[in-house]
């Protein structure tokens, strides 16, 4: 199987040929094509997985063309990293597109939801099994765009539309950024294969600043990618598209391609001077999970909560990564795949039965909907780390090793747990606690998430979810409960040579897990025992609640400088175009056309005039010749 | 003494009478009388030549003769033309001729 490795991708990229060609008259409306798809791909990278783990490897390339002096060697790569990433992506998209089924029935263009998710699986595992920079930045080009189709999957509404736009522009902007960076080391080591250019840097063909600048210009993919400050903006509306999508692209894989970016490039970082560029992804993700977590306390969209929140744990892996923690930042990205990919897909089980993504008109639904809120709470749990479940031992490994480094980024780590449990608890206990204040009124009025057909809607009245949406929620439940115990072992097979995890060191656990439950407490204590409530809150801290609910004004501030004034630069442009470029088009036909008038009075249709023309003419012809 | 000079100068009066004809008579049969004229002006030309330049030639000659019988062909076409013309539209005058005129 390791061998034949790229043949992995293939298998949804033949599921999509089949179902956007074929779609309503496969079995299932293309549904099952897709599944059948993604699980074999996802079986195919268990084993690999298993072979892996039994110490095989490959490095499968072969020679594209020649430039110059140069050959481009293209191929695909079978390590630990792309293992366990192929293993992931392969179970966690097949869960999801399972689900999907649930989630999308009824919805008209429902094949080619399912054709989108399929060329989504293509592009996220050939990304993953790329060895080259060339492949990566296809796969992320194309991942880019499945993301794109798949936020603006019900393009009927503006917000969606807007929003698939918006991440589309924003993503690029990273994408460009990486586009240089690798420019930048395929001119001074002369290869794009991994191997070769973490070779070239390490013989010293690119060294000092430069270097610096090329790691962080492909990190500048990753924070693009993955959402990071700044280029954070696009996560949260992301979540216009369809709950499956939003669980799948935007929460446990294709942002996390930024960090599997960082992780896959690590000796480009590593060998910066001074470890300079792992310093700036290290306060990039910091940054980035503190202001977003403290976005999620204010937001009421159960969906853009957890974007808040999967941002923020992405910036918790690019903070592990970037103090050194190599391991510890690709075991959170693992853990974090399942438990988000599971709130989310709970999340859409709530908003299928409620019909709104308001939490504020939710209340009560543990009772109604005991799965869900099982594996939810399971998830939660896990998310804010509490042990035993799987967030703990990785989030715990990332604050150790950011302890080990920078005391300063381990206190807004710890600053982080809390406010991922306040936060968390916040939307639990909207949520699923006390008594349901929608109402079948509510449900119509606020359609949330829901087809513009409104079809695929429980329409406001309270169920559990078909056994098709549930039962991959109770797989991902047990994923995220207990992955968290494979650990030590995961620390033996994915490691970088060099760089040591830190000792454990009680101190760190306590306070992380301390940290953790004050924030539950504080979330209890404010939502549902009341014992203060919200509003007074908001009206103790006025200033502070205005920030967070206009998430510290960077929309604002894209929306002038880019929107405003790149409008009037926009406008310039055009006025030029319009009155210049057009001018001096619009006038050479102008002249053409009058020159032709005026001309015209020489046709005057007499044969005479034309003979004496022509005999004029030949006499002039005769005169020069004589003349010269 | 006639020189080729001097038969050159007649065939070039020759031949302006013929384009002054053609091109200010409306006349459709005087047009054809000064086409007649530029075509014998220039069989002058070509006999006059075969005289001075290649006296032991003969194509010019038999050019000239040629010429003579394309004449005549023309002259009776373009005189068949002109009665069609006079008989449908009641005219010889070609500037009147403009039917097909846009």
């Amino acid at each position: 199987m390791t061998q034949i490795a790229w043949i992995i991708p293939l298998l949804p990229l033949v599921a999509f040929a089949a179902v956007i060609l074929w779609g309503e008259r496969l079995p299932g409306r293309g549904a099952y094509v897709s599944i059948a798809g993604i699980v074999l791909a996802g079986v195919a990278g268990l084993a690999v997985l298993v072979e892996v783990l039994g110490g095989a490897r490959a490095d499968l390339t072969y020679q594209w063309v020649v430039l110059g002096s140069r050959p481009l060697v293209v191929g695909f790569v079978v390590d630990p990293l792309s293992a366990v990433m192929l293993a992931m992506v392969g179970v966690v998209a097949s869960l999801i597109t399972i689900y999907s089924v649930g989630y999308m029935h009824g919805d008209p263009r429902f094949p080619r939801f399912f054709a989108y998710l399929s060329l989504f699986q293509f592009s996220m595992l050939f990304l993953v099994l790329a060895d080259n920079f060339l492949f990566i930045y296809a796969a992320w080009e194309l991942v880019g765009l499945c993301s794109y189709l798949l936020i603006g999957f019900w393009f009927e509404r503006p917000a969606a539309a807007r929003a698939a736009l918006k991440a589309f522009v924003t993503t690029r902007v990273g994408d460009f950024a990486m586009m240089i960076g690798i420019l930048i080391l395929f001119l001074h080591t002369g290869t794009l294969a991994f191997t070769g250019v973490f070779k070239g840097i390490e013989a010293g063909q690119l060294t000092g600043p430069l270097l610096t600048v090329a790691a962080v210009l492909v990190f500048g993919g990753a924070v693009g990618k993955s959402a990071q400050v700044p280029l954070h903006v696009w996560l949260p509306d992301a979540m216009e598209g369809p709950t499956p999508v939003s669980a799948l692209i935007h929460a446990a894989t294709m942002v996390a391609a930024g960090v599997y970016l960082v992780a896959r490039t690590y000796p480009l970082f590593l060998l910066s001077s001074g470890h300079q560029a792992l310093w700036v992804v290290a306060y990039i993700g910091a940054i980035t999970a503190l202001s977003a977590a403290t976005m999620g306390v204010v937001e009421d969209d159960i969906k853009r909560v957890l974007a808040y929140s999967t941002l923020s744990q992405l910036g918790y892996m690019m903070m592990g990564l970037g103090v050194l923690g190599y391991t510890a930042g690709m075991f959170h990205l693992i853990t974090h795949a399942f438990f988000k990919a599971l709130l989310f897909l709970g999340a859409g089980s709530v908003i299928h039965a409620v019909a709104t993504n308001n939490m504020k008109e939710m209340g009560g639904l543990a009772r109604a909907m005991p799965w869900t809120f099982g594996t939810f709470l399971v998830a939660t749990l896990a998310l804010t780390g509490i042990p035993p479940f799987s967030g703990f031992f990785s989030k715990d490994a990332v604050l150790l090793a950011a302890y080990a480094q920078d005391k300063t980024l381990w206190a807004l780590g710890t600053a982080v747990a809390f406010l991922t449990a306040l936060y968390m608890g916040r939307l639990v206990w909207y949520t699923f606690a006390g008594a349901y204040r929608g109402g079948a009124a509510a449900g119509t009025e606020h359609r949330g998430d829901g087809a513009p057909g409104g079809t695929a809607l429980g329409g406001g009245h309270l169920h559990e979810s078909p056994p098709v949406m549930t039962v991959p929620l109770v797989i991902l439940a047990v994923g995220s409960a207990l992955l968290g115990f494979l650990e030590r072992p995961f620390e033996r097979f994915i490691h970088f040579a060099g760089v040591e995890a830190p000792r454990s060191s009680t101190t760190v656990l306590v306070l992380s897990v301390l940290a953790a439950l004050a924030g539950w407490a504080a979330a209890g204590a404010i939502y549902y025992w009341r014992t203060v409530s919200s509003a007074d809150l908001r009206r103790w801290f006025p200033w502070l609640y205005t920030l967070l609910v206009r998430k510290y004004y960077v929309d604002d501030l894209y929306g002038w400088v880019f929107l405003k004034a790149g409008g009037i630069v926009v406008w310039a442009a055009g006025a030029f175009d319009r009155y210049v470029v057009d001018g001096l088009v619009n006038a050479s036909g102008w002249i053409t056309g009058r020159l032709g008038f005026s001309l015209r009075y020489l046709q005057t249709g007499r044969e005479e005039n034309y003979l004496l023309l022509i005999f004029l003419s030949v006499v002039v012809i005769v005169l020069v010749r004589f003349v010269r | 003494m006639v020189t080729l000079t001097h038969y050159l100068v007649l065939s070039a009066l020759v031949f302006a009478l013929g384009l002054f004809a053609v091109v200010s008579r409306r006349n459709g049969v005087a047009i054809l009388m000064g086409i007649e004229l530029m075509l014998n002006a220039a069989n002058i030309n070509l006999v006059a030549f075969n005289k001075y330049a290649a006296p032991g030639a003969i194509q010019g000659q038999i050019f000239a003769l040629i010429v003579i019988t394309l004449a005549a062909c023309e002259a009776a076409v373009g005189l068949a033309l002109v009665l069609a013309a006079y008989r449908s539209l009641e005219t010889i005058y070609v500037d009147e001729i403009n039917l097909m005129k846009w």
